[in-house]
């Protein structure tokens, strides 16, 4: 292939294998590519996230730093050699643990621990902790992994499916995990149709620039390997997308001027081997850096130019939610803090960057990529390339994590052009530094408040303003402008109340989605505040929090009337372990001067689903004449479950067993549209729509066959079985006409929250549902260093019901983990941090134990009374973290996230005399 | 197909082969590659490369009456695994903290020099060890202490016909125990905010050498001569009390970047040489 090739032998998983190869090549390009072995992953291509671990002579090392000439004539030992027909003991515990999630860090994970357990059969979990600690993982928290690791048993017995009617609640391990732990499993890079065309973005390395051309024909002509380049000028639709329609401003391929450092301007397209191993730096444009505006308050400023015609002083949109007189209120307080935040851009970290190839087929663009959103991706890119959207199908694969930034297109509008265009399949995997540069982030914050109480503790009024850095473009900031105010108050009572949110435009990455949409900026204030609030009232942190807790009756912020309110109970949860951990700490302290304990509590709370807008899921559901039961399941699962959760509530609801339930999709062709997998809404909306199309399926049945609402259905033989009492009575399946489908019987149901639209004051029904948590945190301050350690975590969550208790745990944990790294050490600087060893993220050694305590408030419009939890774990992690950091050593933090430099100087500050 | 332009990768088993080639033909010296692989998003390691983890006695540990010998393709494992003396101890720690263990496994001592990042783990270790770095060309070998090897971050003394052949460790400097610290902003997989080695030898409860080295506070890990100085001929047991901020603050030269700024770091070094040399002087064992 290359000028020079070498064949090598080497041995993998125990077969005598040769590669044809540059023997600098790294080992998991070869792998990959040369020979198909896709499970093992690479996540960042420089040895910082260890997703690509394989055994090399049965030690642990990174494939992508190894280049081939190194194992000539050694063993290599990959995740497609750990199991034969049956899985191996360590998977087994991997699947029966739930460790794992999304399942892109598995293959790594799990060779680091083979390696571990060739010598040590029963680790203990600081062992485990030790020995995958190159390894990162975004979903899990780690907790599940370590204890997996610690519990590989030759022997166990394989957990039992629910019997009909008794899947929700049950401790299910993953449907869709046996793909996930065997290496099979088909990410976003690892399916390319074998003529592809790759795909190369030119970026803007400027924050703000204007650029032009040279001859592209010329570079076309004159590079080897290049085949084709694409600008602005070959989008025959309109050049823009953006996941709220009437805000969509971001175009595919900037003209003429970028607005981000990273932002892509032409696409290159040729052979892989040649463009990814080529030096581009001859790609004929001419940029001309103009001043960049980074500061959002600057931004609304004369003294910024509008990044944006129309909008403003970049000012892109401002919520509110106002009641009550707050000015009046907080006069008249007994009690009154004031506060500020400021908060960093987050990344998302998700060890999978963006990947996926296009081709066409007949008269259909098909894009397979990674994605959290496939009917978006396919009105956006529809809308990019002025095609029908009923003309493209979107095929999502496995989505290595998500956590809000895959739900904007990225990859998905640039595919389908060079398809288009060429005719040809293409395919794309980004670079972990395109990845960071050019996707979104969490909003940072500027945030203020003043929140007052009287006498007895209880809140009388609150003051929030906040802007919110949207950077670039639009995305998901004016999501955050209206969320955040209506969650600003917190889950407390709060009669009087003004709160403001701005997003604004900068020069920075393009802010998004990322769990709980600008909510956990603003508890990271409120519930700070409310601490030094209950010390002035002289009363418990906890205690404050449970007199002012929301109860069922209560009227939000917004005017709603709660009901199926948890907060209470979970702050209630907590009480013995914030008493234990209290004493602990002051115990602990007496002798210790240089570490110093702490302990902190922070609520949370959020509303499901979209604010005030229709977000509906539909669900398909038939059985075909040969007796299969098919389930057209279209709620991207992106790790945190929905393949799972969302049978076990129709199962259920249908009244037969989950092991019967055959998966399909999502995939915009084969399963109807349950919108994106974000705002906490899978297993509420969708998961609603799926019970109401189980419900209506067995409604049918029961119908056919005359038989009332207890009877017992069965699907066994290709008929139908409904018993009641003495009767029984049989449908046999292929005596029934096919209908719509293709199916003897089926159901289909649409479900959408019943909200209202928020009037000038903010006020209406923005949410059908809510959730509820609130999270303890013991932390260890070294005083001297400001390093923080977190020692323990104790998180009470409201799940209203609980459909998968494993599942549930495994969020918690996750959003815990991607909570403290918010709180400690997450901090992207755009050009600065665009990798895996400068933006830092938790690893395996950060993440305390956690205890899970699950509450189940049932929630009346909720299917089976559930509630949303996958952006609530999150919410009160890092505050609660600040409140332990305070607690421990008086240092105050009014900026994320608290790096130790930090932390000392918020000490001496607390030590200074006033 | 059209010509690629990679060029040659060459890796010999003989290192008299590997000088002679290097002479000839300007190439980039690759050993565990755990930096130049990491610093590119090419899917090979384009050329021209001379790979010498093939050769011969380039690896391992080993020793004279003079000096201790670490082969300059040693991987940070063969040094965790290795058996040595207590004033290696340092070395150890630092070796258990660079990235991974799947780093470890393949990166080598000679390499972490050779990249010569302000945070290099080994390097405070080498120096508290007075280490030489041995340099061959295709005519020339020369010895440089480590010191005078490294000239700023990225910056060595290796000439373009040079590879590093060993770090050696006179003897002399392998007595006593020593200790490292390293801190950062999370446990594993850490570029350090700055780090600590310390190699201490007592006669009769006092201390009758010191070496203290501090990284990444500066361009280069540096030795404080001064603080040594002072301490030197001090008793062992609560030497740490005698250490006086000024005198690491003088040695070293921090910068404000994202991991910390300059004041903080000049703090946190001198609190991790507190450390460093009390848990040196907490267990005093009799002098051999």
């Amino acid at each position: 292939m290359t000028a020079q090739s070498v064949e090598f032998s080497v041995t993998i998983n125990a077969r005598p294998t040769k590669i044809l190869a540059h023997p600098g090549k790294r080992l998991s390009d070869a792998l990959r590519t040369d020979l198909g072995l896709i499970g093992t992953k690479v996540g960042c291509d420089a040895g910082d996230c260890g997703a690509c671990t394989v055994l090399i002579d049965g030690e642990p090392q990174c494939a992508c730093l190894t280049p081939l000439s190194h194992v000539a004539d050694r063993e290599i030992a990959t995740v497609e050699g750990l199991s034969a027909d049956q899985l191996a003991p360590v998977q087994e515990a991997f699947l029966r643990h739930g460790a794992a999630q999304c399942g892109i860090c598995t293959p790594g994970m799990l060779m680091a621990a083979t390696a571990l357990l060739a010598n040590n059969p029963s680790p203990t979990p600081d062992q485990a902790e030790e020995a995958l600690s190159g390894v990162l993982c975004r979903c899990t928290g780690y907790r599940k992994i370590i204890a997996a690791v610690c519990d590989v048993r030759d022997q166990h017995e394989k957990r039992l499916m629910p019997s009909a009617g008794h899947a929700v609640g049950a401790p299910v391990e993953r449907l869709d995990g046996r793909q996930k732990v065997d290496g099979t499993e088909i990410f976003g890079a690892d399916y390319r149709p074998s003529d592809a065309l790759y795909v190369h973005v030119i970026r803007s390395p400027y924050h703000a620039a204007q650029f032009k051309f040279g001859d592209l024909a010329e570079f076309v002509e004159s590079t080897p390997g290049v085949e084709a380049v694409f600008t602005a000028d070959d989008i025959q639709g309109e050049n823009v997308f953006g996941v709220i329609p009437p805000f969509a401003d971001q175009p595919a391929l900037a003209k003429d001027q970028a607005r981000f450092m990273g932002e892509a301007v032409a696409l290159v397209v040729g052979d892989q081997d040649f463009l990814t191993a080529m030096d581009l730096a001859p790609f004929p444009v001419v940029w001309t850096e103009i001043e960049a505006n980074l500061d959002p308050l600057v931004a609304q400023t004369d003294k910024a130019p509008d990044i944006h015609s129309g909008r403003p002083n970049n000012v892109l949109i401002t919520g509110n939610v106002k009641t009550g007189d707050p000015a009046a209120a907080l006069s008249k307080a007994a009690h009154i803090v004031r506060g500020e935040m400021t908060t960093s851009f987050v990344e998302h970290a998700y060890i999978e960057p963006e990947a996926g190839s296009a081709w066409v087929d007949g008269e259909a663009l098909v894009i397979q990529a990674c994605t959290q959103a496939p009917y978006m991706d396919r009105a956006d890119t529809a809308r990019v390339l002025g095609l029908d959207p009923e003309k493209i199908r979107i095929i999502p694969t496995a989505t290595g994590g998500g956590f809000g930034s895959k739900i904007d297109v990225s990859i998905q509008p640039l595919l389908g052009l060079v398809a288009l265009k060429t005719g040809r399949p293409c395919h794309i995997v980004y670079t972990r530094s395109e990845s960071m540069a050019s996707t979104t982030k969490r909003h940072p914050g500027i945030m203020r408040a003043s929140i007052g109480a009287d006498t007895n503790g209880k809140i009388v009024g609150m003051h929030f303003d906040g802007d919110f850095d949207t950077g670039a473009y639009a995305s998901w900031g004016p999501t955050v402008a209206n969320r955040v105010p209506v969650h600003a108050s917190g889950p407390y009572k709060t009669p009087n109340y003004l709160a403001q949110a701005r997003a604004v435009h900068t020069n920075g990455p393009v802010s998004g989605a990322f769990r709980g949409f600008g909510v956990p900026q603003a508890a990271s204030l409120q519930e700070t505040l409310y601490d030094e609030l209950a010390e002035k009232c002289g009363i418990d942190p906890l205690e404050f929090r449970r007199i002012n807790a929301l109860q069922d009756g209560d009227t939000s912020v917004c005017g709603q009337e709660m009901q199926g309110v948890g907060i209470r109970e979970c702050l209630d949860a907590l009480v013995p372990h914030w008493n234990a951990a209290k004493l602990a700490a002051v115990e602990f302290n007496r002798s210790s001067t240089t570490i110093k304990r702490g302990v902190g509590v922070a609520s949370c709370w959020y509303g499901c689903g979209n604010t005030s807008l229709s977000n509906p899921s539909t669900i398909r559901l038939g059985i075909t004449a040969d007796g299969r039961l098919l389930l057209h399941q279209g709620a991207v699962d992106i790790g945190q479950g929905s393949n799972t959760v969302i049978p076990q509530i129709c199962a259920d609801a249908l009244g037969l067993p989950l092991d019967q339930f055959e998966l399909i999709g999502a995939d915009t062709a084969l399963t109807p549209d349950c919108g994106k997998t974000s705002a906490s809404r899978q297993t509420f909306v969708t998961g609603k729509a799926a019970m109401l199309a189980g419900q209506e399926l067995r409604r049918k049945i029961l119908r056919m066959s005359n038989m009332s609402s207890d009877a017992v259905i069965t699907l066994q033989d290709g008929k139908l079985t409904v018993a009641e009492q003495s009767t029984t009575r049989e449908i046999k399946l292929d005596d029934l006409p096919s209908g719509e489908h293709g199916y003897v019987l089926h159901a289909e149901e649409t479900y959408d929250p019943p909200t209202t639209p928020l009037d000038e004051n903010g006020q209406g029904k923005p949410y059908a549902v809510y959730g509820y948590g609130a999270q303890m945190a013991e932390v260890e301050v070294d005083i001297k260093l400001g390093a923080v350690k977190v020692t323990n975590i104790v998180a009470a969550h409201d799940l209203g019901r609980v459909i998968n208790p494993l599942l549930a745990e495994g969020q918690i944990e996750g959003g815990i983990a991607q909570g403290l790294g918010m709180a400690l050490m997450e901090e992207y600087v755009p050009g600065r941090t665009a990798n895996l060893h400068d933006y830092l993220i938790p690893t395996i050694g950060d993440m305390p134990p956690v205890q899970s305590i699950l509450i189940e408030k049932t929630d009346p419009e909720g299917p089976m009374g559930a509630k949303g939890l996958g952006e609530h774990v999150l919410i009160p992690t890092a505050p609660a973290i600040l409140n332990g950091i305070r607690h421990a050593s008086g240092a105050k933090l009014t900026k994320l996230p608290a790096l130790p430099h930090r932390v000392l100087r918020a000490i001496q500050e607390a030590k200074a005399p006033k | 197909m059209k010509d690629s332009g990679l060029a040659h990768y060459f890796r010999p088993t003989d290192l008299g082969l590997a000088l002679d080639w290097l002479s000839d033909n300007e190439a980039r010296v690759a050993a565990g590659c755990t930096d130049l692989l990491a610093a590119t998003t090419a899917p090979q390691l384009s050329g021209p490369v001379l790979d010498v983890t093939a050769i011969q006695n380039l690896r391992g540990i080993s020793k004279d009456d003079r000096y201790w010998r670490f082969g300059a393709t040693t991987t940070w494992t063969d040094v965790i695994r290795a058996d040595l003396p207590p004033a290696f101890d340092s070395l150890k720690l630092a070796a258990r903290e660079v990235g991974s263990q799947q780093i470890q496994n393949a990166g080598t001592l000679a390499g972490n020099l050779c990249n010569a990042s302000p945070a290099a783990d080994g390097v405070p270790c080498w120096l508290t060890l007075d280490a030489q770095i041995e340099l061959k060309s295709k005519h020339t070998t020369r010895v440089l202490p480590l010191s005078s090897f490294l000239n700023g971050p990225r910056q060595t003394e290796l000439a373009t016909d040079e590879i590093v052949s060993a770090i050696l460790v006179p003897q002399t400097s392998a007595g006593g125990r020593s200790s490292f610290l390293k801190f950062g902003a999370r446990k594993y997989l850490i570029i350090s905010i700055a780090m600590v080695a310390a190699r201490i030898t007592e006669n009769r409860g006092v201390v009758s050498e010191i070496a203290i080295s501090v990284g990444s506070c500066g361009a280069v890990a540096t030795r404080l001569t001064e603080l040594e100085a002072a301490l030197n001929g001090q008793p062992l047991l609560g030497i740490e009390t005698r250490i006086t901020d000024v005198m690491i603050e003088n040695a070293i030269d921090p910068i404000d970047d994202l991991r910390s700024d300059a004041v903080s770091r000049k703090i946190a070094a001198s609190e991790l040489v507190r450390r460093c040399i009390a848990s040196l002087g907490q267990d005093p064992v009799a002098s051999a």
